[in-house]
Formats: C-alpha cells, sequence, structure tokens
C-alpha cells in the first residue's frame, strides 16, 4: 500500500503503476459536472466572463489544486443549515462524463490526481503522462467508508452549484484508491474495454 | 385516512441505508468466486464492509440517492392526493435527515431545489388500486451512474445482427452491458423489456427490478435467457467496478410486452450493486417492513 500525501510530487507519480493500491492524506477539492465546465469556460477556454465571486474562488483553489487531487464527488452533507459541516456519505460518482474536460483542467492547474470511478479516456490519459498525473479509482458506492476518510471540512466554494455539485475543500486520511490510469501510458479500463470487447463479438457470433 | 408520513421516512431510512437480505446474499456469493486476493475480491469486500457501516450507523450506502421511485398499491377509497402529500413530506424529511442528499435539479435554470422535491415526477409516484385491505408501497432508489447506462435499442439491428427474436434481444441486451463496463457500478442488476412503446418499456424495465434476485420470470423461454444473460455477461470480464473478474452481473430480470407491429424495442434498465429497493405495508393499524 502506497501512501500518498497532498501536495504531490512528480516523483511520486512517476512511481505509480497501474493496479497499486494507495492512500490519499491531505486536502483535496470536490469537482463534478457544473464545475468542471465552469472552470473551462471561465479560465481555460475563457468563453464565458468572470463574474461574482469566480476571481475569487479561483485565487483561492489555485494553490489547493497545484500538485493536488481533484475529487468527482457529490456528498451527502449534514449540518447544512448551522454550517457545521460534516460529510455522511461520500463515494465517487462517474468519471468519464468529465473527460472533455479533465485534461485541461488537469494541465492548467497542475492537477496531479484525479480521483473518480469507472474510468476515463485518452484525452485525461495523454494529460496523465504529460503533467504528469494519475487517475485513482475509488469504489463506486462505498459512501459511508469512504466518508469516515473524511477527517474535516475545511470550507466550500460554488455552493449555489447546490450541495452535490458544490466544490467541497475536505482534508482526508487515508483515502482508499487503486491506481487505474498512470502516467506512463497505461490504462486498466482500455485493457479491460478491449478485451470485452473481443469476447462480446465472440458471443454474438455464436448461435443462440 | 391515517397519516403515514413518518412511517415513510422509516421506509426511506431503511432503503438508502441497507440492503434487502436477498441482495446482500448475492453479493456475499459474489465475493466467495472471485479469485482471492484479486481486485475484484478486494471491491467486492470493500462494497459489503461499506454496508455493514451504513447498516450499523443509518448513513446512505451510496451518496447518490438517486430518483426515488416510489409505486403504491392501495384498497379503494385511499386519497392518492394526500398520499402524494405524506409521501413528498417524507421525501423533505428524509433529506434533513441525511437520508437522502437532494438531488432535483432543473434541468432549464440548473438550479437544486435543496430539498429534494422537483415536478411531478419528482419523486416519481405511481399509484395503482387494488382489491383486498392492505395498502402495499415499493420504493427504489436509482441512482444516475447506473441510470446513465441504460440503453433503449430498436430491432432489427443490423450492426448487431440483432433481428426481432430472442436471439436479437440476447445481442443488444449483452452490447449493452458491454458498453456499460463499470460505469454503472458494476456488477448490476439488468431489468430487460421486450416490446411495448419507448415509454411503457423503459417503465416495465425498472418495474422487473422490484423482483427477488432468485425470483425467475413466469415464462419458461424468458426465465432460460434470463440466466443464460447472467453467464454470458459474466464471460465478458468486466468485473467488480470494471477492474476485471467473474462477476459482471448479479442477476438478469426479464418481461414482455405488447407491442405495435411496426415496432421491436428491447429496454435495458441497469441497477448498480446498491439495488435499493424496498416494501412496505400497512395493514389496519399493523406497519410492516419487508
Amino acid at each position: 500500500m502506497k501512501q500518498l500525501t497532498m501536495p504531490i510530487g512528480d516523483d511520486a507519480i512517476r512511481d505509480l503503476k497501474v493496479g497499486d493500491p494507495v492512500l490519499l492524506s491531505g486536502v483535496m477539492i470536490t469537482a463534478r459536472d457544473a464545475a468542471h465546465k465552469w472552470m473551462i469556460e471561465t479560465f481555460v477556454k475563457k468563453t464565458r466572463e468572470a463574474r461574482g465571486d469566480d476571481l475569487d474562488v479561483y485565487e483561492a483553489i489555485q494553490p489547493l489544486l497545484n500538485g493536488g487531487a481533484i475529487y468527482h464527488c457529490g456528498p451527502v452533507v449534514a449540518g447544512l443549515d448551522s454550517k457545521q459541516y460534516k460529510f455522511v456519505a461520500a463515494g465517487p460518482t462517474t468519471s468519464i462524463r468529465e473527460e472533455p474536460y479533465q485534461g485541461d483542467v488537469m494541465r492548467h492547474f497542475k492537477v496531479k490526481a484525479v480521483i473518480g470511478k469507472g474510468g476515463m479516456g485518452a484525452k485525461t490519459l495523454a494529460a496523465c503522462g504529460e503533467v504528469p498525473g494519475v487517475y485513482l479509482h475509488a469504489i463506486g458506492g462505498a459512501a459511508s467508508l469512504i466518508a469516515q476518510t473524511v477527517s474535516k471540512v475545511v470550507g466550500v466554494y460554488k455552493y449555489d452549484f447546490g450541495v452535490p455539485e458544490a466544490m467541497w475543500v475536505i482534508e482526508v486520511k487515508d483515502f482508499p484508491a487503486v491506481v487505474t490510469m498512470d502516467s506512463h501510458g497505461g490504462s486498466l479500463h482500455a485493457e479491460i474495454e478491449a478485451r470485452s470487447k473481443r469476447e462480446l463479438d465472440r458471443l454474438l457470433a455464436a448461435m443462440l | 385516512m391515517r397519516d403515514l408520513t413518518e412511517q415513510l421516512i422509516e421506509l426511506v431510512r431503511r432503503t438508502s441505508t441497507d440492503l434487502s437480505p436477498d441482495v446482500q446474499q448475492t453479493l456475499e456469493q459474489a465475493r466467495a468466486q472471485e479469485d482471492a486476493g484479486s481486485a475484484a475480491q478486494s471491491a467486492l469486500g470493500t462494497i459489503l464492509e461499506n454496508v455493514e457501516l451504513s447498516r450499523r450507523n443509518s448513513t446512505p450506502i451510496c451518496q447518490d440517492t438517486g430518483t426515488p421511485i416510489f409505486y403504491v398499491q392501495h384498497p379503494a377509497g385511499w386519497s392518492t392526493r394526500k398520499l402524494r402529500e405524506q409521501i413528498r413530506a417524507a421525501i423533505v424529511e428524509a433529506t434533513q435527515k441525511s437520508y437522502l442528499r437532494p438531488n432535483a435539479v432543473d434541468a432549464i435554470t440548473d438550479k437544486n431545489s435543496g430539498n429534494n422535491l422537483g415536478d411531478n415526477a419528482f419523486p416519481t409516484i405511481h399509484f395503482e388500486e387494488i382489491e383486498g385491505d392492505e395498502l402495499i408501497v415499493d420504493v427504489m432508489l436509482k441512482g444516475g451512474g447506473c441510470e446513465n447506462v441504460g440503453a433503449q435499442y430498436s430491432l432489427p439491428n443490423s450492426q448487431l445482427g440483432a433481428g426481432r427474436d430472442l436471439a436479437g434481444v440476447r445481442k443488444v441486451v449483452l452490447d449493452a452491458v458491454q458498453k456499460a463496463q463499470g460505469q454503472g457500478c458494476a456488477p448490476g442488476i439488468l431489468g430487460v423489456a421486450i416490446g411495448g412503446d419507448r415509454g411503457s418499456s423503459f417503465y416495465a424495465s425498472k418495474e422487473v427490478l422490484f423482483r427477488k434476485m432468485d425470483e425467475k420470470s413466469p415464462d419458461p423461454q424468458l426465465a432460460a435467457l434470463e440466466d443464460r444473460l447472467t453467464a454470458e455477461a459474466n464471460q465478458l470480464g468486466i468485473g467488480p467496478m470494471g477492474f476485471g473478474g467473474k462477476t459482471t452481473v448479479l442477476a438478469t430480470k426479464m418481461t414482455g410486452l405488447h407491442r405495435l407491429p411496426a415496432s421491436f424495442f428491447v429496454s435495458v434498465s441497469y441497477m448498480c450493486w446498491a439495488h435499493r429497493r424496498r416494501r412496505m405495508i400497512v395493514r389496519g393499524e399493523e406497519v410492516i417492513y419487508e
């Protein structure tokens, strides 16, 4: 079991290979569909003008994302009224929806680890090679278990995106995941996809 | 008419924070048959550990508590208007108690309503009047990850060489499983409806997921195809979470509908391993949670 602490250095990333189990500790930020679209349109492609608190949030998240980790997660959070936030359930959401954005977000912010479920595609894999970075697979649906590794909710940005879509800054201790895409071009997902397609073709060719 | 709001909150709590015994048992069997020390076995171990923890702490098994889908069967004389109000009140309260995540997002404005109430389809509630004097409430929490990998095929499908018969149905269902990979939180449960129009077909493919894990289709042809599809889907080797392994699908549930001469739809609803569905029966003063 390899220990990773955010911010993560390049050597630690290059040391990781597909199949390695890891335990993450330190600060990470949740970001999913709305957050990725917002980051790309406002700061990377600049097709949308920054407004409201956009620039303040950008300033605040930049140092956290540099060498940091993005977690694809829309948590169940207790204490919304009192703002004494506590993560109750916090498993990963399906990552592939961020495929159009993820690589560019990684390059722009120097994000070293993307955590989610289901894996990502060729664009993200290319960014993993360049930045360098890794894709870490958490167990989908293991929400109560993962929430227990969240020791503290440090704060929240873009709360108006809604609880699931907001950017939650959290401190984790021994958050469990497995490397399924590495910085050397390895992808467990591409491998399983290809193998299952060959098996499907064989099954479809057979008579009922 | 009796106010069932409290009982409905309890039904939602049990559904979100605990799996039915039949689902849990199937997951345990799957763990036992995966290779010792494999990523697949480890994933299933984590899954079962999480279920145990969720049950103990009354916290959601999965943070995506989905679209709450209710099927209410009621005797004559019950007000469906009042039942709808009670279900909606129970959803708001269950969200307050963190049994549910606020999940209702206006598709036009992107605003999350914050209390899990949306239009008349959120939560989704189906009513049916039945004989007898029992009120039966079934609820299913189906998350978005697995909902997104559902698929509907219109046969014939020349790309897959699938004609308008059960052999064609088999091909498109296997294609849907291969396309889903681990995205829908494999190992999944397949709900398959053959026939209907696009709407009724998808509706039936979800309804069939209420069957028990070991319950087979009453149609022997479909029952045989259910077993075959589960076995063949597992040959694809996608495995838990898409890590590779022997368990890609835990069970297949199939049903047939009448169709128009021109149409032949096959609808596949993919349910994640966190197959959260529960039943409550109200019999006089007694309330039974199955």
